[in-house]
Parts: C-alpha cells; sequence; structure tokens
C-alpha cells in the first residue's frame, strides 16, 4: 500500500527480571492477589525514593544494540506529568532527552516479498503504571479498582520511524522484535500485557491518527486496517482526518476516538533528580560480548551448516525455543528432514492445539526422524506418531508404533502380499501383459489393502512389477 | 542545659520514663504550638524499656523531636497538611531507623509550614507556631516547630529539613544551632518531597557538640537513596575542639547592605572578630551571582514541588471528602480542599515554569543560574576555609506581620537559599539579640565541610554564651 504511512510505539516490559524498576518488589504478579507485589516505593507513599534497578538498564542496552542502535554516552530520566488513578505518584518516571538508544534498524520481510529495512528512532526506559480494573465497561462502570501491581514494572518503549506501509508490515515488524526479544532472554510474550503497541497511521497527505494500547498482534493488524478504510472513506468524502488519539474496540474490531491533540497534555518533561546521570558508555562492550546469536544469524547459519531451505531455515528460527528445539534433534537425527518434519508438520500440530514446542520432547522428535529416515515408517505414520503424543495418547514414539501397528510393513509379509495379489488378479495381469500400465495399479491397491496401508506404495509399485514381469 | 551525650549518661539512672513524663505535661501545657502530634504511648513505653534495660545507644533514652515532614512508622505524618490528614506511614524514613537504632526515643512530630513552604510556620494547617523568646513572633520556618520546642525546653532536640534554609532560619530566630548538610550527606529517604534537588535533613540542638553528634548518627550512604554519597559513617566528634587558629573565613561582601538589621550587622561582625581573637583571619570575598539565588531558587524549587506534590490525590491516603464523581473532579476537588494557598501558589508558578515554552525560559535558565552560583562558591572556597554570614537579614517578626506579603517573606531567604542551590553545608550559631530575639551566625563550607563549619562553630561556642540563655516561657 503506496500510500499508507505507520509508525509503532511498542512498550516492552522487561518481564524477565526479577525485581521491579526502582524498587526490590517481584515481577512475578501475574495471577497473585491485587496490591499485594507493592512497597512504598512503587506506591509513591509520601517520602520514598526510586532507585534504578541496574539489570533492567543492562536489559535495555542489550535490546538496543539488538535494533542496531546507537547507545547514548550517558543517560539521564525524565518526569512525565501527569494525573491518573493508575499513576501513583502524579508522574511516571521515563526518558526524554538522551535517552538510552537511539538511531537503530531491524529488517522485515516486506509486503512485496523483498526484505526492508526499518528505522528505529529510540528506546528508552520508563516504569508502568499500575492498571485500572473496571466494574463493568468502560463507559458504564459504577466504581473502578486499581491494582497497582503492575506499577513499576520496568518497560522499555521503542519507537520506529514512519517506516511501515501495511497492516501486514507492522505485524512483520511486532514478529520479528518479539522474536529478537526472547533471543535477548529479555522478555516473555506469553504474559499478559506483555506487550502494548500504540499505532500512528496516516494515509499520504494527510493527518495522522494514534490508536493507543493496542494488546496483540492480531489486534494491531485490525485495528491498522479498520483506520486505513476509515480514513480512505473520510478521503472519498473530502473530509479531512483529524490529529487525534484512538482507541481499539477488540470487541467490536473498530477505533474510536478519545481526544483530539488540539487539547493535548503538556507532560511538563523535567529531569528526575532523585537518579542520577548514567554513564553507560562503559558497560557496552561487555554487553556487546555477550550478545546471543540474534534470529537472523542463526537463519543464516542454519542454512550453511545444515543445508537448510531458506523458508525452513526462517520459519524455524523465528523463535528461540524452537530454534533450540530443532538443533537439539539436529543432533540426533538426520538434519534436512528434521528441518522439514519440525517446520511444516509438528509446528503446523502445536498450533493447531495452542501448544508451545516445550509440549514435545526433542529425544521423540528424533526417534520420529530416524524411523523415517530408515523407512520403518510411512510418512502417515510420522503424523500419526505426532498427534498421538501431543494428545497423550502413548508413551515413546516406538511404543505408539507398536500400539497402533504403525510399524512399516517389510520384506516377507509384503512379498507374500504381492504373490497373492498378483494370483487373484489374472485379468489385470493379461491387461498389463496387452500394454496398459495402469493395470498395475488395481494390483498394487489390493497389496495395499492386504497391507493395512503400512507399506510403501512405491515400493509395491516395484514389487508387483517384478513379479509380474517375471511370471 | 545539659549535652545528649551527658543527658543519655544521666538518664540510664533509671529516670527516662519520668524525664519523658515531664516533657509531655510542659508540652500540654505549652502555649508555643510546637508539636502537632505527641507519640506519648509508645514514647513512655520506649522509655521504660530504656530504664529497665539502657542499651548502649549513643542517644539511649534520648528523646527527640521529629519534623512533620519526616516519615515515622505508626505515627502520623502530615506535612502540617490538610491533604495529608490521618496519614500514618508503614515506614521509617532512614534518620528515624538511625536515631532509634542509638536508642533515642520518637516524642512526636513537630509543628512546620505546610509542606516546608514558608519562613514562619504560619502556613501550617495547625496553625502558627510562637517563638519561645516572643510568643507574639514567628519561630521562622519551615523547621519552626522542632527549633520552638528545643528552644522552649519541650524536647532536647529535634530534626528539620532545610530546603532554602528552613533548619537554619528557624535556628536563628529561636537561639540555637542548626545545620545544613552537603547535599548528599544524609539520606532523604523517607523525607516528603518539597524540592528533591535542593533539601536535606539536619538537627537543631542547643549545642554544636550535639548536632556533631546527631549528625555522626543520621549522615552517611544509604543504597534507598541514590543521591547519598560518601561513606556508610563519619566522624564530626574527634576533631571538634581543633580551634580555628589559622583559618581562613571569607566575607561575602553581597551579604551586608540594604536589607540587612542594624543589630543583625553588628552581632554578626561581633562573631567575626570574635573569631579573629581566636586565631583565624578575614577576607571579604564576593559570590556575584547570588544576587539570582532567590529568583533561582524559587523557580526550582516550585517546578519540583509542583510535580512532587502530584501524587496527594485523596486516592490511597489522607483527606478524601465529599461525594466521589469521575477520578478528575473529586482529585481537583480533593487537592482543592486540602492545599493550602502557599502552597497552591507555588504549585500553579512551578507548573507554569515547567510547561511547554517557558521551560527554557524558566527553569533551564533557573538550572545555569545554579551551576553559576556552585561555581562562586567553589572559587572562594578556592581562597577561604569558610564563609560567615547573617543566616538571616532580620530577627523574628511578628506572627502575621508579612503573611500577606508573600514577596517580603521570599526576600528573607536571601543570605539561606544560596546554600541550597550550591549544595554546600551551612550552620547558624546564636550569636547576638536584638532586643529579646535572637541573631544567628551562618557558617558556610565546601562540600562536605561539615567537620570544618562544626570546628568553627564550636570554637565560636565555647568563646561565646549566647547558647547558655534560655527564654522565659510558660
Amino acid at each position: 500500500m503506496e500510500d499508507v504511512i505507520i509508525g509503532l510505539e511498542i512498550h516492552v516490559q522487561l518481564n524477565r527480571l526479577a525485581s521491579k524498576m526502582f524498587c526490590g518488589c517481584s515481577t512475578a504478579y501475574h495471577n497473585c492477589q491485587p496490591n499485594s507485589h507493592t512497597c512504598p516505593v512503587c506506591l509513591g507513599l509520601p517520602g520514598s525514593l526510586p532507585v534504578l534497578n541496574k539489570k533492567a538498564v543492562e536489559y535495555g542496552i542489550k535490546v538496543g544494540l539488538a535494533l542496531n542502535c546507537k547507545i547514548e554516552e550517558e543517560t539521564l530520566f525524565y518526569r512525565k506529568n501527569y494525573y491518573y488513578p493508575d499513576l501513583p505518584k502524579g508522574f511516571q518516571i521515563s526518558q526524554y532527552d538522551y535517552p538510552l538508544a537511539t538511531a537503530g534498524h531491524i529488517m522485515i520481510l516486506g509486503d512485496d516479498g523483498a526484505e526492508r529495512n526499518i528505522r528505529i528512532n529510540r528506546a528508552h526506559m520508563e516504569e508502568d503504571p499500575g492498571r485500572l480494573v473496571h466494574a463493568g465497561t468502560i463507559d458504564k462502570a459504577k466504581y473502578t479498582m486499581v491494582d497497582y501491581n503492575r506499577c513499576g514494572m520496568p518497560l522499555l518503549e521503542v519507537v520506529t520511524e514512519p517506516d511501515l506501509c501495511s497492516p501486514k508490515e507492522a505485524r512483520a515488524f511486532l514478529d520479528k522484535l518479539k522474536s529478537i526479544l526472547e533471543y535477548l532472554e529479555v522478555f516473555d510474550g506469553s504474559l499478559e500485557g506483555a506487550m502494548r503497541v500504540d499505532a500512528n497511521i496516516s494515509l499520504k497527505g494527510g493527518d495522522r491518527s494514534e490508536v493507543k494500547n493496542i494488546s496483540g498482534f492480531k489486534g494491531v493488524e485490525k485495528a491498522l486496517s479498520y483506520e486505513i478504510t476509515r480514513q480512505r472513506n473520510l478521503a472519498r468524502r473530502s473530509i479531512k482526518v483529524v490529529q487525534e488519539t484512538r482507541h481499539f474496540d477488540e470487541i467490536r474490531n473498530i477505533t474510536v476516538s478519545i481526544r483530539s491533540k488540539v487539547g493535548a497534555h503538556d507532560y511538563r518533561y523535567f529531569p528526575e533528580c532523585d537518579l542520577v546521570v548514567l554513564r553507560i558508555a562503559s558497560w557496552v562492550p561487555a554487553i556487546r560480548e555477550a550478545l546471543p546469536e540474534l534470529p537472523d544469524a542463526k537463519r543464516e547459519r542454519f542454512v550453511r551448516q545444515y543445508g537448510l531451505a531458506d523458508d525452513h531455515a526462517k520459519s524455524l528460527t523465528s523463535e528461540i525455543r524452537v530454534a533450540n528445539f530443532y538443533e537439539t534433534v539436529a543432533k540426533m537425527a538426520a538434519p534436512r528432514l528434521a528441518a522439514v518434519w519440525i517446520a511444516d508438520v509438528l509446528k503446523g500440530e502445536l498450533n493447531y492445539r495452542d501448544m508451545a514446542i516445550d509440549a514435545f520432547r526433542a529425544e521423540d522428535m528424533a526417534e520420529i526422524v530416524q524411523m523415517l529416515d530408515e523407512k520403518k515408517i510411512t510418512e502417515d505414520g510420522a503424523v500419526q506418531i505426532i498427534r498421538s503424543l501431543l494428545d497423550k495418547k502413548g508413551g515413546s514414539p516406538q511404543e505408539v508404533v507398536a500400539a497402533l501397528g504403525l510399524g512399516k510393513a517389510e520384506g516377507d509379509a509384503v512379498q507374500r502380499a504381492v504373490r497373492e495379489a498378483v494370483a487373484e488378479s489374472g485379468a489385470a495381469v493379461a491387461d498389463y501383459r496387452a500394454g496398459s500400465e495402469r493395470a498395475l495399479n488395481f494390483i498394487v491397491g489390493k497389496v495395499m489393502k492386504k497391507t493395512k496401508g503400512k507399506a510403501s506404495a512405491a515400493e509395491v509399485h516395484r514389487l508387483v512389477k517384478e513379479e509380474v514381469d517375471r511370471a | 542545659m545539659i549535652m545528649l551525650s551527658q543527658l543519655s549518661e544521666e538518664l540510664k539512672g533509671g529516670s527516662s520514663e519520668e524525664y519523658v513524663s515531664r516533657l509531655f505535661e510542659k508540652i500540654k501545657k505549652s502555649r508555643l504550638n510546637g508539636f502537632t502530634t505527641l507519640a506519648e504511648k509508645s514514647a513512655l513505653l520506649a522509655a521504660r524499656e530504656f530504664d529497665r534495660s539502657p542499651g548502649t545507644g549513643r542517644l539511649a533514652g534520648v528523646p527527640i523531636a521529629i519534623k512533620e515532614c519526616i516519615s515515622t512508622r505508626g505515627i502520623e505524618t502530615n506535612c502540617s497538611s490538610r491533604i495529608l490528614r490521618g496519614y500514618v506511614p508503614p515506614y521509617d524514613a532512614h534518620v528515624v531507623e538511625r536515631l532509634k537504632s542509638e536508642g533515642a526515643i520518637i516524642m512526636g512530630k513537630a509543628n512546620m509550614d505546610e509542606f516546608a513552604m514558608g519562613t514562619s510556620t504560619e502556613t501550617s494547617c495547625f496553625g502558627p507556631t510562637k517563638n519561645p523568646w516572643d510568643t507574639t513572633c514567628v519561630p521562622g520556618g519551615s523547621s519552626g516547630g522542632s527549633a520552638a520546642v528545643v528552644a522552649g525546653g519541650e524536647a532536647p532536640a529535634a530534626l528539620g529539613s532545610d530546603t532554602g534554609g528552613s533548619v537554619r532560619c528557624p535556628a536563628s530566630f529561636c537561639g540555637i544551632v542548626g545545620l545544613k548538610p552537603t547535599y548528599g550527606m544524609v539520606s532523604r529517604y523517607g523525607l516528603v518531597a518539597y524540592a528533591n534537588s535542593l533539601e536535606q535533613i539536619g538537627p537543631l540542638t542547643h549545642t554544636v557538640e550535639d548536632t556533631a553528634l546527631l549528625m555522626e548518627v543520621i549522615a552517611g550512604h544509604d543504597p534507598r537513596d541514590s543521591t547519598s554519597v560518601g561513606t556508610k559513617s563519619y566522624s564530626f566528634l574527634s576533631g571538634l575542639e581543633g580551634g580555628v587558629s589559622g583559618m581562613r573565613i571569607g566575607i561575602p561582601q553581597e551579604c551586608f547592605g540594604e536589607g540587612v538589621d542594624r543589630q543583625v550587622e553588628k552581632a554578626v561582625w561581633q562573631a567575626i572578630h570574635t573569631l579573629e581573637g581566636l586565631g583565624a583571619s578575614w577576607q571579604t570575598v564576593s559570590l556575584p551571582h547570588t544576587r539570582y539565588a532567590l529568583a533561582a531558587y524559587y523557580v526550582i524549587a516550585m517546578s519540583e514541588a509542583s510535580s512532587n506534590l502530584a501524587r496527594f490525590d485523596g486516592l490511597r491516603y489522607g483527606l478524601r471528602e465529599g461525594e466521589d464523581k469521575d477520578w478528575h473532579t473529586t482529585f481537583s476537588a480533593i487537592r482543592a480542599q486540602g492545599f493550602g494557598p502557599e502552597v497552591k501558589r507555588r504549585i500553579l508558578l512551578g507548573t507554569y515554569a515547567l510547561s511547554a515554552g517557558y521551560y527554557g525560559r524558566y527553569y533551564l535558565k533557573a538550572l545555569k543560574v545554579r551551576t553559576l552560583i556552585k561555581q562562586d562558591f567553589l572559587k572562594a572556597f578556592g581562597q577561604v576555609d569558610i564563609l560567615a554570614s547573617p543566616t538571616m537579614p532580620i530577627p523574628a517578626f511578628k506572627i502575621g506581620e508579612r503573611i500577606n506579603d508573600p514577596l517580603s517573606l521570599y526576600l528573607a531567604d536571601v543570605f539561606t537559599v544560596p546554600i541550597n542551590l550550591a549544595g554546600v553545608p551551612a550552620i547558624s550559631v546564636p550569636c547576638g539579640f536584638a532586643g529579646r530575639l535572637p541573631i544567628g551566625l551562618q557558617l558556610i563550607g565546601p562540600h562536605f565541610g561539615e567537620a570544618t563549619v562544626l570546628k568553627a562553630a564550636q570554637a565560636f561556642e565555647s568563646a561565646t554564651s549566647f547558647h547558655e540563655r534560655s527564654p522565659e516561657v510558660v
């Protein structure tokens, strides 16, 4: 979509940290009593002071480097002043000038199938506010409760340049970002509220709207698609797009206006004097040194080292856990065959069941690939083993093979079936000898029936031909 | 008068409970209005415990008053503001922890200007505290309650906080010793912030030695305050008697002239000559940028205050009156009811100064002035060891005299605010009287030069008897 301009602001919870951004409270508050993970600091009680979680800054630098950003020599925190019930200090400690990381970029697969460079404007650190829980819907609730467990969670806000051209590209960017974050082991995307997106969108020549606080990548795609349609419709009727903030209603799949930019907030940013200026330049070399292999590099290595097709390598490296799973399997079984079966079959079966890769044992996968490689089972049998293991119907792959009788029929059994089938199919044999190659298929079908599909069809075809020719 | 160390020793005879009860009786009959909340029950309990087993703490058994804005676990901490009435903190400030660990007994909370915004302790929601030397006069501010109860004999010592002179001004007006430490010397953890880049907690005592002792207890690095620096503990008592022989004293030429009371000027010069007589030398120095100090100070302090005070919305603690409406209306109503006029004035001015388009013109410019003032001090300390000036340009004024003229109140801070902008330490010690009212001498040191300042103050105190006089209050 040539006329669509999209920029994203992504709030990433650095939820692999043990403690919050400015206090010692645990980050493991999910599924806990409201307000049970709080202290004077994250509740902003009078007189409390923030103390920076150094590890959070290290994580931030890690991400900055992985996004090819420039890490500032010095970084400092600012206060962003605004009132809201989820913000117990009346300001959020954030960054403004001298953010942690600036001017980066990452590659994504563009709509046209080519790699595209998406520029990162900056990545800065801030604290998460609490969470409002409405008794009912936001507009009709009689009262609202506040849960400050989330308050003070370390956030990294990643801001892109307006380089994205479609909702699909936005999605591709988010997938890539998530992939990188999980590679860095700073982020667990499975936790609620782990990543929230603000999307800026405009059509060339028009004003932009900002859709705030979208959770879920599908939500981002839907919200952006809706906005494009809305803005196109306005343009068609020659109505100007108003610069405003909009909310994405996940139930109705539409965006609604929440405030116009005319009365925009003045956040009165100024330096947070309770924290000191951080000289981080000296931290960078060690962090850079310790950076893990990132998705693109891993993909290239998989192609090189295991001789994989590029799309298989890509599929296997988009999630660090899948990549690790693959490498474990590849050590025990034929790497190329393993790649096909993990990327094309196992991932699909997992997806269908909404399961993650850790639901399957790498040893089991290796055994299945080995059996396939040695032609002990058929492809159909392998799929059945995978399904059975996922649905917890059997123990090891061998046991499933035994239980379901999936072992490929071999040697004598097949030979016997071939002989019987040829003997029983006089007419077909005659047709074949009269020049009809296709007549053999009838006999092959008979053999398959006799071996209950456990024989390889190609193999049977060869044996039948031999038997008939010999006779 | 009795030193804290001596008091602690004497109380070990088993009379702490009796002593503390006597103080509470005196406080209840007092006209000073120095205390806001009395922690009578817990204080008597602690005293009884001390009588049973005195322990080895350096302040064992010594009752101490704590300024309203310093967080005390289980004792209401309201900053003398309606908006925080009823707020009982679940935690102790770092300094309170330190006092308790040395065996001190927390008596209660001392009155102050609302959120430390004032020079007279008149903006308190509990009404003004009175000066023990003349109860028609203010005790100074904002730590007026802390100073008045010490001067009036209701507490042997107190803690205050100093953002622009709030320890030194009331020490001066009440004729006692008050120290504003180097920024970063004492942890601010638990000090309810007014202007967090400027303020420090400091002791208010009868003698320099007591101040040195309290500083040894409360100073030192605290990991909970990122701006607290230095080592875990300091020694101030050991070098206290070192004298001023050979010490070079700088007299800022900007500190004498228009606006300075003649009797104050005279008393301070006499004090300088006393120090000269003890072996120090003096020379005039210049702090040229201090003429911009008041303007810079108020821009910075109000800007920070507008943000620091944003958390008071009645949602989690403090004032919650009237019918709940939507959050915006409710927050506004609570803040309109809960804050007094001076606090509102400063929040509004601070908000304005930080607004888009004005930030560069006010806040940023004030920060630049601050840097220049700091450089003035650094330059001066290249030539001299300490600086001396009046603490306040005037003695205590009448209650009600200036409260409706905020500008003249702000002007009274002219000698104290540059010290906070520069972050250096300064002490106020009694150096004379204007009629019945005490006058304070301010001695200023370089960053972390507390030991030098205390040594000079001790030499002056030993050579004079102003600190021995007590007011006759009923």
